[in-house]
């Protein structure tokens, strides 16, 4: 598989960073070098085997439902780069 | 006195003690080698405060006879380590001025110990990188020259590239590193220092910025083995604000030192004999065998099957994983903003991480987006986590024959900053330490010697999970026949 | 029988095919990753931990209680539960999305397929699959219209934890739609795993909708996002349904794609096309272990679960020989259902003896005053102990249904007990038959053409010596016995 100027242009929206013609450019290539030395994995008989989940053997724990945080906006806000009446504030949504 | 700077970890917490020095004299000589060292790029923020006040409580405590295990040691944090009130921006733009309101498990574990704080180190933009070469607060420089007179500027290796040139130039007793596929061991080997990556889920990942986070992992950098233990002493331990952190008690690694390796097996596996390595390294892969022998070891040949997809499956999982934990960066709630004149917020947002993350970061976000995107998640993300498995059970298969595996750190010595411009001729220089990562096993790098040109070169110990005494001691038994005492001549 | 709802077009009979995805806030004290509390109504971004706010290097822990009541919750629908299951991040970029991800369940969801039986009118009822139920974190909250250039983000509910509720596309009508949601609701109220509140939007559903000939495949579904209301479920899928008629008789095609509802004008339109889907890159979270539930955790939730409405209906119906009807209406919500079962135990009696009397009193009396209040059963001005005693005192004769009544509104008015209203205002029934026979004989010298007329064979007349003996009782007289005595003295 190897990706053209759409594809880069396609993923790069999906992980929204701006791109220019000539970054697409130069993408390209560098992409599909990267992209076809990874795709050696598909070569590898993984017939049977689960994808690793833990690395190291170790349980999910759980902690009981009591409220140990929060009440701490100034903490959440203070390195906003736009905060007003409490919030964080972004460029106007429209729905 | 003897100049402070050259005392490690062990000898300041001792001579302290014993009341040779104080603290406060410790951190001053050490501030004054920060700041003589600026050409080297190390840190991203001095933090001569910090280690006063760590200092000065020292010498407080000692008055009452109260000594923590780090009472009277600075140390230099990564710039991945969340710091409160000081800068934490993971030598990324976007999170430039970053000043969070907690500190990270393990560094407020080393701040709690009594460590202080040198100032923030300069690494790899968001850890991904091995020269350094990516921070967005400039290359980092070796304190290493090369022996042909020429004044090359060489790369510290990365991504703790900040952290090994500190240690090495003397400008720290230690630091801590992160190593998510060799950003530990590989600049501890190109600058003839110490790093330990311990088992996955030892130290909390809790307040690290993350990189990749199944693979992630705190450590030590010293200078030597023993410096490293009393680091991970007090790094390691659960913590229940970290999921994949491991319930167990830290065990006492700096009083199970011993370099008595009679009779255990060391593996050496096949596999990681590979074209194109500079016939140094084969030698002083040589030289460790024999110093292993020498020690009283017993040497097997192992096999490791699947080692040479463990590159190409680290950058499918490490992206992907990347771009998943970068998506937070987003102009909103901290870091740089980019908001474009009556742009939408989707305007911002594309702005914000253009303009806040370097090149290679982007790239790894784009190979993360598009491996994990419809129609390519079982072909790549999901196959190369079943290989990650395979992987996994060959070092399982090989630790039913071994107890430990030697191999060499990095496949070649510190190269001259801009000498590797090619993004996959980057990531080989993490071909020996990326299967530990993947596996999730304790591994570190000991210098070994020295190359033709003078620089140094290492030897990478991995051992079963959870067995990082092993590591360590036979780590000490090749520090004691290596007996590697140089460094590099100030020219800063 | 009902007939299958049939939408009628201009070409024919269509079928309309719909399948909800239900959001349901699990019921816990803190989030489902973080110790911030959820309760509603907060100060913005107070309910908020460097967790929710997705701080660098923060990481998720998971709540336990969030687990157990989404296993409740499966265990009530019959539903598989897995006790290995994993969670996924879902990648996409919002304001109200801290993370730049949610953390949810895709691959291996929590609990697997269930059903619901649903009561239709005339007693029809119809069994709903379930697809699976998996736990996800909720999103923050964007305002719009607080500054002219500014979306303001609030981040309290972000990380609160949420059930989504995926059924099979099972349901073939509006009037289905809604009887599943509010049995779904019914259920999850039971258990307590969410308090249904749909106007905070404790409970809000993704509609899909289809239409096909009926007999033919699946159409193209459109699928509309956050419907807060049962009644706005069941006018989006006539909405839908309706248009996707249009479309596809005006020759068009159905384009699959994710659209809102505008309450205001009763309308749905688009968000979001196909082409502009998001490519959610679904992963498992590596901050997270698989999660993997002990038998000892499963056992405790099954034996935690209460009895839920179905159960509750057919023993109302077998044990207390209450009707279907009046069965269904007192199983519906879980408070009325408690109520209920406190007034029996006030009466100290059990079985048809009292069910009966006490559901039509409940029904009748108690909703129909509740009714004109304005308050649910939950601020019932009466007490069930108070109930159950007004119950009494008509099974022992001390009251007629008809003093009952008045006894009822004074103590809606007072508050008071029934027996202290009874005695004080002097409202017992009376079986005195001297009095009684006095006031009959007088009713009779009062009317003696009617009586003549009575005794020539108008026997309807019956009931209105009755009712003029009563009222000259002014309501107090046992019927019963007033009965017994016209009719001797009328002979």
């Amino acid at each position: 598989m190897s990706v053209d100027t759409a594809t880069v242009r396609h993923i790069a929206k999906l992980a929204r960073i701006a791109v220019t013609d000539h970054e697409v450019e130069a993408l390209v290539p560098e992409l599909n070098n990267i992209l076809g030395w990874i795709e050696q994995l598909g070569e590898v008989d993984v017939t049977g085997v689960e994808p690793m989940t833990a690395v190291i053997p170790n349980q999910l724990r759980m902690r009981p439902d009591e409220i140990t945080d929060g009440n701490v906006r100034d903490a959440v806000l203070k390195n906003a780069p736009v905060a007003e009446h409490g919030f964080f504030a972004v460029p106007k949504v429209i729905e | 006195m003897a100049n402070l700077n050259d005392l490690g970890i062990a000898a300041i917490r001792d001579g302290f003690r014993k009341g040779d020095f104080s603290a406060r004299e410790v951190a001053d000589s050490f501030i004054s080698a920060v700041e003589k060292a600026r050409a080297l790029n190390a840190f991203t923020v001095e933090t001569p405060d910090h280690a006063i006040a760590a200092a000065e409580q020292a010498d407080r405590d000692r008055s009452q006879g109260d000594f923590k295990p780090l009472s009277g040691v600075p140390l230099g944090i990564k710039d991945l380590f969340a710091t409160k009130g000081v800068q934490t921006a993971s030598a990324s733009k976007i999170l430039e001025g970053f000043k969070p309101e907690y500190d990270s498990t393990v560094s407020g574990k080393l701040f709690a110990a009594g460590a202080g704080m040198l100032g923030k180190l300069n690494m790899d933009e968001f850890a991904m990188g091995s020269s350094n070469e990516t921070s967005a607060f400039g290359n980092v420089l070796s304190p290493w020259r090369r022996n042909d007179g020429g004044n090359a500027a060489l790369t510290p290796g990365g991504s703790s590239g900040g952290s090994a040139s500190a240690v090495s130039a003397r400008l720290c007793p230690g630091a801590t590193g992160t190593d998510t596929g060799g950003s530990i061991r590989q600049p501890a080997a190109f600058t003839g220092i110490t790093g330990v990556k311990p088992t996955y889920g030892r130290c909390s990942r809790w307040g690290i910025v993350a990189f990749a986070s199944s693979l992630d992992q705190a450590g030590p950098m010293a200078r030597d083995v023993r410096d490293c233990a009393i680091m991970l002493e007090v790094m390691s331990g659960y913590d229940p604000k970290d999921s994949t952190s491991l319930k167990l008690d830290v065990p006492q690694w700096e009083a199970g030192l011993s370099s008595d390796i009679r009779g255990k097996r060391i593996g050496i596996p096949r596999e990681y004999r590979i074209d194109g390595v500079p016939a140094e390294i084969d030698a002083v892969w040589e030289q460790g065998i024999q110093w292993m022998k020498d020690a009283g070891a017993e040497i097997v040949e192992i096999s490791l099957p699947h080692t040479k997809y463990a590159l190409p499956t680290y950058y499918i999982i490490a992206p992907a994983e990347a771009s998943s934990n970068l998506a937070r960066y987003d102009g909103v709630r901290y870091g740089n903003r980019v908001a474009p004149e009556n742009g939408s917020l989707d305007d911002m947002y594309k702005a914000t991480r253009a303009a806040g993350f370097g090149a290679e970061v982007r790239r790894r976000i784009m190979i993360g987006t598009y491996v994990l995107s419809a129609g390519f998640y079982d072909a790549y993300f999901n196959q190369a986590q079943k290989v990650r498995a395979l992987i996994a059970r060959d070092f399982q298969d090989a630790f039913k024959q071994v107890d430990l595996i030697l191999t060499p750190t990095a496949p070649s010595a510190a190269f001259g900053l801009g000498e590797t411009t090619d993004p996959l001729g980057m990531y080989l220089n993490d071909v020996f330490a990326v299967p530990a990562s993947l596996a999730g096993l304790p591994a570190m790098s000991v210098p070994a010697g020295l190359d033709a040109q003078g620089l140094p070169l290492g030897l990478q110990i991995i051992g079963k999970p959870l067995d990082e005494q092993g590591v360590m001691n036979a780590g000490l038994a090749l520090e004691e026949r290596a007996g590697f005492t140089a460094r590099p001549e100030a020219w800063w | 029988m009902n007939a299958p709802y049939r939408i009628q077009g201009a070409t024919g009979e269509w079928e309309v095919v719909i399948g909800l995805e239900v959001h349901a806030q699990v019921t816990s004290k803190a989030k489902l990753f973080s110790g911030a509390a959820t309760e509603f109504g907060a100060e913005p971004n107070t309910q908020v931990s460097l967790v929710d706010a997705a701080m660098p290097g923060m990481l998720p822990v998971l709540n336990e209680e969030c687990i157990r009541q989404a296993v409740r919750t499966g265990m009530a629908i019959d539903a598989k539960i897995n006790a290995w299951s994993r969670f996924d991040r879902k990648n996409y970029f919002y304001a109200d999305l801290p993370q730049g991800y949610q953390i949810s369940q895709l691959y291996h969801p929590l609990v697997g397929e269930g059903e619901i039986e649903v009561e239709l009118e005339g007693g029809a009822t119809k069994k709903i699959g379930v697809e699976r139920i998996h736990v996800e974190q909720d999103a923050g909250k964007l305002m719009h219209d607080q500054h002219p250039s500014f979306s303001y983000v609030d981040l309290n509910r972000s990380g609160v934890a949420l059930m989504e509720i995926v059924s099979k596309p099972d349901m073939r009508s509006p009037e289905e739609a809604g009887a599943y949601v509010r049995k779904l609701r019914s259920i999850l109220r039971y258990v307590g795993s969410c308090d249904g509140n749909m106007e905070q939007g404790s409970m809000r559903a993704d509609v899909n909708v289809s239409v096909r000939r009926p007999g033919e495949p699946f159409g193209t579904r459109t699928e509309t996002k956050n419907v807060n209301s049962v009644r706005f479920i069941m006018a989006v899928i006539e909405y839908e349904a309706s248009r996707q008629v249009d479309v596809l008789e005006s020759g068009d095609s159905v384009v699959q794609e994710t659209r809102l509802f505008d309450p205001d004008k009763g309308e749905t339109r688009t968000l979001r096309s196909k082409e502009d889907a998001h490519d959610y890159r679904y992963f498992p979270d590596p901050d997270l272990l698989p999660l993997e539930l002990s038998d000892d955790f499963l056992r405790e939730c099954r034996e935690s679960l209460p009895e839920l409405p179905d159960a509750k209906r057919k023993r109302y119906e077998q044990e207390l020989g209450i009707s279907a009807y009046n069965a269904a209406v007192l199983t519906a919500e879980v408070e009325t259902a408690r109520w209920f079962e406190e007034l029996l135990a006030a009466t100290g009696k059990t079985g048809p003896e009292v069910g009966k009397a006490a559901s039509n009193w409940v029904i009748s009396d108690l909703f129909g005053a509740l009714n004109r209040l304005g308050k649910d059963i939950t601020e019932s001005p009466v007490t069930p102990a108070q109930g159950a005693e007004l119950i009494g005192l008509v099974a022992d004769g001390t009251l007629s249904g008809t003093l009952a009544k008045q006894v009822f509104e004074i103590m809606l008015e007072t508050g008071d007990n029934p027996g202290k209203i009874v005695e004080e205002r002097g409202l017992k029934q009376t079986s005195d038959t001297g009095e009684i026979e006095k006031v009959i004989a007088e009713v009779m010298a009062a009317n003696a053409d009617k009586v003549a007329e009575y005794r020539g064979g108008k026997d309807k007349l019956f009931g209105f010596f009755v009712g003029q003996t009563m009222k000259a009782m002014g309501g107090k007289a046992n019927p019963g016995v007033v009965n017994d005595l016209l009719k001797k003295a009328l002979g």
